[in-house]
């Protein structure tokens, strides 16, 4: 078999001619000729649609009248991470899915306007906001993702100390490590990071609350916690030679970080069809792999990829294998060569409601490729099993104030998102009303 | 195919669509190419006084996405040679004898000057004369333009001097700028002019610069008011037209009148005739998008015609005048309420928020078990694009309470999505003139009106 050698991107290759940011920033025509288009509609289904409930309409109106720093302003005080926002939100899915002109016109760009006056923002250093009186809480927070940026401002705007616990290098979660470039680059997340900061709060990294600090000093030094951990590593197949296959995430994470390092493959596997597996396939493709088939276990109709990124990994060049499951990574001398799927079918639904995948016997098929990569979700948080709290489906359970069963222990992100799916966007509104019930249990309990 | 031919005072042209005396009929040049694109005929721009124009002579009122919906100008007539203008004037009428060529003239209130120009002009071989006493910038404070039209008095004595050397059709061309624009009109009858043209530019500002302060258009510095044209002059120019039209003194004088005013399409071009113009003026339009405009022009009007089952222009001129009314001629029996086709409805909401805020809160929100909610009813969990839009409710008219004020149709985004129903009336009809003059107590006194309402089951919510 021949196996054409890996690609490696060096520094001349710089990923800036196909990873750099997709879509350009709005002009200030466009921008004005776009916000003209939107109606103004009245209590308006983009305005619902938004998890975080921005006033769309009235963000736009602004742009339209010139009026920048309203525009901002009227983005931030339902969202402050609106620069991420408006660049990762499935919109098609959200706002602009719900725009009246949708039906029979174009939707307004809803997105591409939010940046527009979120880049005006940023560019001009332009502050809204000023932390209230110190009410000389102390608020600790567990993760600095979409979830926990989102609580940690909105409760400095009270007036509360807070302090964030971040394991890794930088704060930002996915938005810094997990999103490709291609939709945000690392700097608007942290430019997010350092708004954040600026509201007063305090950002703790390497920092691995549970075991520094430990839980007990989190419960004894502060007045509440929220936890924002995210979610785990990538599970195992358990097929054998499954040491030869990459973690998706490490695959994203070193496209945004390492640019220069990044091995991409010239045929590639990725296992998996949801939105990871896509980003994973997209940079593989354009980075220099000719080949990249991703591999599901169903079929279309149950992949959880959202339509639209669906489509433009199509438009992308990347071939889908449906019905397929891994069961052996083949190699020789410690060198891949690709991998042994067998053919499913799809019997009853399971507990997701899902047909149920069943092996086909004496349909094993061999993939040929130079470098695999799987994207198949992420492990639970391992923190609510440390702090012996109540579980739904391994994350972590909340009530309606995003209360734990552990009371003054609040929780958001990711790790309590049980059903439907998880977004940066969700995330953030589950921070901001998290602040809300913190902030009024500490003010109610004195 | 529909004859479009007019015979204006004696004017004739293929088609009823002249460009205005303005800066597209400034030279020769400029008018062979406008009659080569189909224009019927052209006012030539103002000749007359002699000027030194300025820069940032035009300011524009954009909207929206639309620009230009209005022109302002500061722009004087004819900077050119006086020669060249009447030489080129008798260059283009010898070249294009089936076009209308009129001149508009405009010269110091000085019987002598007037006699010159008007004897200069005939020399030409154009068709027709137009007296501007509408230009109502910078040649109004050297007591022309519209310090004439201004005072019906100076009109008419000036037209005087005028009819008494001219031997071509005279249009008077009228300034907007003026409490009532009969006034000037009778004074151009009396003094025996042979048509009427309106509308002139209207004052106007045009805005003012929120980085530098500096009124719009910058003019070293300085600016001031300008003439405003432009689609969105059209309808104070319908209710001049009309009114000119509805006036005994006016209308049994038998003077044709040239609208113009914001005409842009076949559609305002139909509009101005239907309400009595004999032929028609476009400037802004031309000023937009150039000559090509007026192929369009005439093959809509045609079209138009041709469906409607006219044959000529005559027969479609002043068709809908006699509707045009005082408030105390309508019937108040007459009854329409809005409907909304929710087919069609994209709920965007903006009746609801109208009808509630601004005009006879009688539109609902309506959700899907019947009930009515009010807006942004939904918890903070509750987003995405399922939810947002299979839960929004519809926006319904409570018909017993709508007055039937048309605030939500003409808001409405969508073509023919709210409409206007007609019902039958539920009382006699009667208008108000004679409801005065057979119980004047009722239009008079709160207490009689209170009653005549019960009686009549008028109610108000």
């Amino acid at each position: 078999m021949n196996i054409t050698p890996e690609v490696t991107l060096n520094d001349t290759a710089s990923p800036s001619s196909g990873l750099r940011e997709l879509l350009p920033p709005l002009s200030e025509h466009e921008a004005i000729t776009e916000s003209a288009r939107c109606l103004m509609c009245y209590d308006a289904p983009c305005t619902h649609a938004c998890p975080t409930h921005i006033d769309i309409p009235k963000f736009i109106k602004k742009i339209h009248t010139g009026n920048l720093r309203g525009s901002a302003r009227t983005i931030f005080e339902s969202n402050l991470l609106g620069a991420t926002c408006a660049r990762v939100c499935p919109v098609q899915e959200l706002c602009e899915g719900a725009c009246v002109l949708g039906s029979e016109h174009k939707p307004i760009a809803i997105g591409r306007l939010q940046r527009y006056a979120m880049d005006h923002a940023y560019s001009r250093k332009l502050e809204f906001f000023r932390p209230a009186a110190s009410t000389g809480k102390k608020i600790a927070i567990v993760g600095a993702g979409p979830a926990g940026l989102s609580c940690a401002g909105e409760l400095a705007k009270f007036g509360h100390a807070v302090t964030v616990f971040e394991k890794r290098d930088l704060a930002g979660g996915l938005s810094t490590y997990g999103i490709i470039s291609l939709r945000e680059p690392v700097e608007v997340a942290l430019m997010e990071v350092a708004m954040v900061q600026k509201l007063g709060v305090r950002l703790e990294t390497t920092r691995d609350a549970g075991t520094n600090p430990t839980v007990d000093e989190l419960q004894r030094n502060f007045d509440s916690i929220f936890l924002s951990v995210g979610l785990g590593n990538t599970p195992q197949l358990g097929i054998p030679g499954e040491e030869f296959i990459l973690d998706g995430l490490q695959y994203i994470e070193g496209s945004k970080h390492h640019p220069s390092r990044l091995r991409v493959g010239s045929n590639v596997i990725v296992i998996g069809a949801g939105n990871t597996a896509i980003d994973c396939a997209t940079i593989a493709r354009r980075i220099g792999a000719e080949r990249v088939t991703m591999i599901y276990r169903r079929t279309e109709n149950e992949m959880t990829a959202y339509p639209h990124e669906y489509d433009f990994v199509k438009r992308e060049g990347v071939t889908f294998w449906f019905l397929a499951q891994p069961i052996r990574v083949i190699h020789e001398k410690g060198r891949l060569l690709g991998l042994e799927c067998v053919r499913i079918e799809l019997g009853e639904p399971d507990s997701s409601g899902r047909p149920t995948p069943r092996p086909v016997p004496e349909s094993t098929m061999f993939l040929p490729a130079d470098q695999i990569v799987k994207a198949i979700g992420q492990h639970r948080p391992s923190i609510a099993a440390l702090l012996n709290l109540k579980t739904e489906k391994g994350f972590i359970q909340v009530n309606e104030n995003f209360e734990t069963s552990f009371a003054g222990i609040f929780a958001g992100g990711d790790c309590i998102r049980a059903r439907g799916s998880a977004s940066t966007v969700m995330a953030v509104q589950d921070g901001k009303l998290a602040a809300r019930a913190i902030h009024l249990r500490l003010v109610n309990h004195g | 195919m529909a004859d479009l031919s007019i015979n204006f005072a004696g004017i004739r042209s293929p088609n009823p669509f002249w460009l205005a005396s303005a800066p597209p009929t400034n030279s020769g040049a400029q008018i062979h190419r406008a009659f080569e694109a189909g224009w019927g005929g052209a006012v030539w721009k103002t000749i007359g006084a002699p000027v030194l124009n300025v820069s940032n002579r035009y300011g524009a009122w954009s909207y929206g996405n639309q620009k230009m919906l209005a022109i302002n100008n500061v722009e004087l007539i004819s900077d050119r040679p006086i020669q060249t203008n009447l030489r080129e004037i008798a260059e283009v009428k010898r070249a294009w004898p089936d076009r209308a060529v009129i001149v508009s003239a405009m010269v110091e209130s000085k019987p002598e000057a007037w006699h010159d120009i008007i004897k200069r002009i005939q020399d030409t071989g154009a068709d027709g004369i137009e007296l501007n006493y509408g230009c109502p910038h910078g040649m109004s404070e050297r007591g022309m333009g519209s310090a004439v039209g201004q005072v019906p008095e100076y009109c008419e004595q000036i037209t005087r001097w005028v009819m008494e050397v001219a031997k071509i059709p005279v249009i008077v061309k009228l300034t907007p700028n003026i409490s009532d624009i009969v006034m000037p009109a009778r004074a151009a009858v009396a003094a025996g002019a042979n048509a009427l043209s309106l509308i002139n530019t209207i004052n106007s500002i045009i805005g003012v610069d929120l980085d530098t302060l500096q009124i719009t258009p910058n003019i070293g510095g300085r600016g001031g008011h300008g003439g405003y044209a432009g689609p969105a002059v059209k309808p104070i120019a319908l209710n001049m037209l009309a009114s000119l039209g509805r006036d005994a003194t006016v209308r049994d004088s038998g003077l044709p009148i040239s609208g113009m005013g914001g005409i842009t399409t076949w559609r305002d071009a139909a509009e101005f005739l239907l309400l009595g113009a004999r032929s028609l003026q476009v400037c802004t339009a031309v000023m937009h998008y150039g000559f090509r405009i007026i192929e369009d022009i005439c093959d809509g009007l045609s079209n138009w015609m041709d469906e409607k089952g006219f044959s000529t222009i005559p027969e479609v001129v002043a068709r809908s005048l006699y509707r045009v009314s005082d408030f105390k001629d309508f019937d108040l029996s007459f009854r329409a309420v809005a409907r909304i086709d929710q087919n069609k409805c994209i709920r965007c909401d903006l009746c609801y928020v109208a009808c509630n805020d601004t005009a006879h809160q009688c539109i609902d929100l309506v959700d899907k078990s019947g009930k009515v909610v009010p807006p942004s009813a939904y918890d903070p969990r509750s987003n995405g694009r399922v939810e947002a839009v299979g839960t929004r409710p519809s926006v319904v008219v409570r018909e017993l309470d709508c007055v039937g004020c048309r605030l939500c149709y003409n808001i409405c985004p969508v073509e023919n999505c709210i409409q206007m129903a007609e019902l039958p009336p539920a009382k006699p009809s009667i208008t108000w003139d004679q409801l005065s003059k057979q119980q004047p107590d009722v239009t008079e006194d709160w207490p009689q009106m209170e009653q005549y309402r019960r009686k009549m089951g008028i109610r108000i919510h």
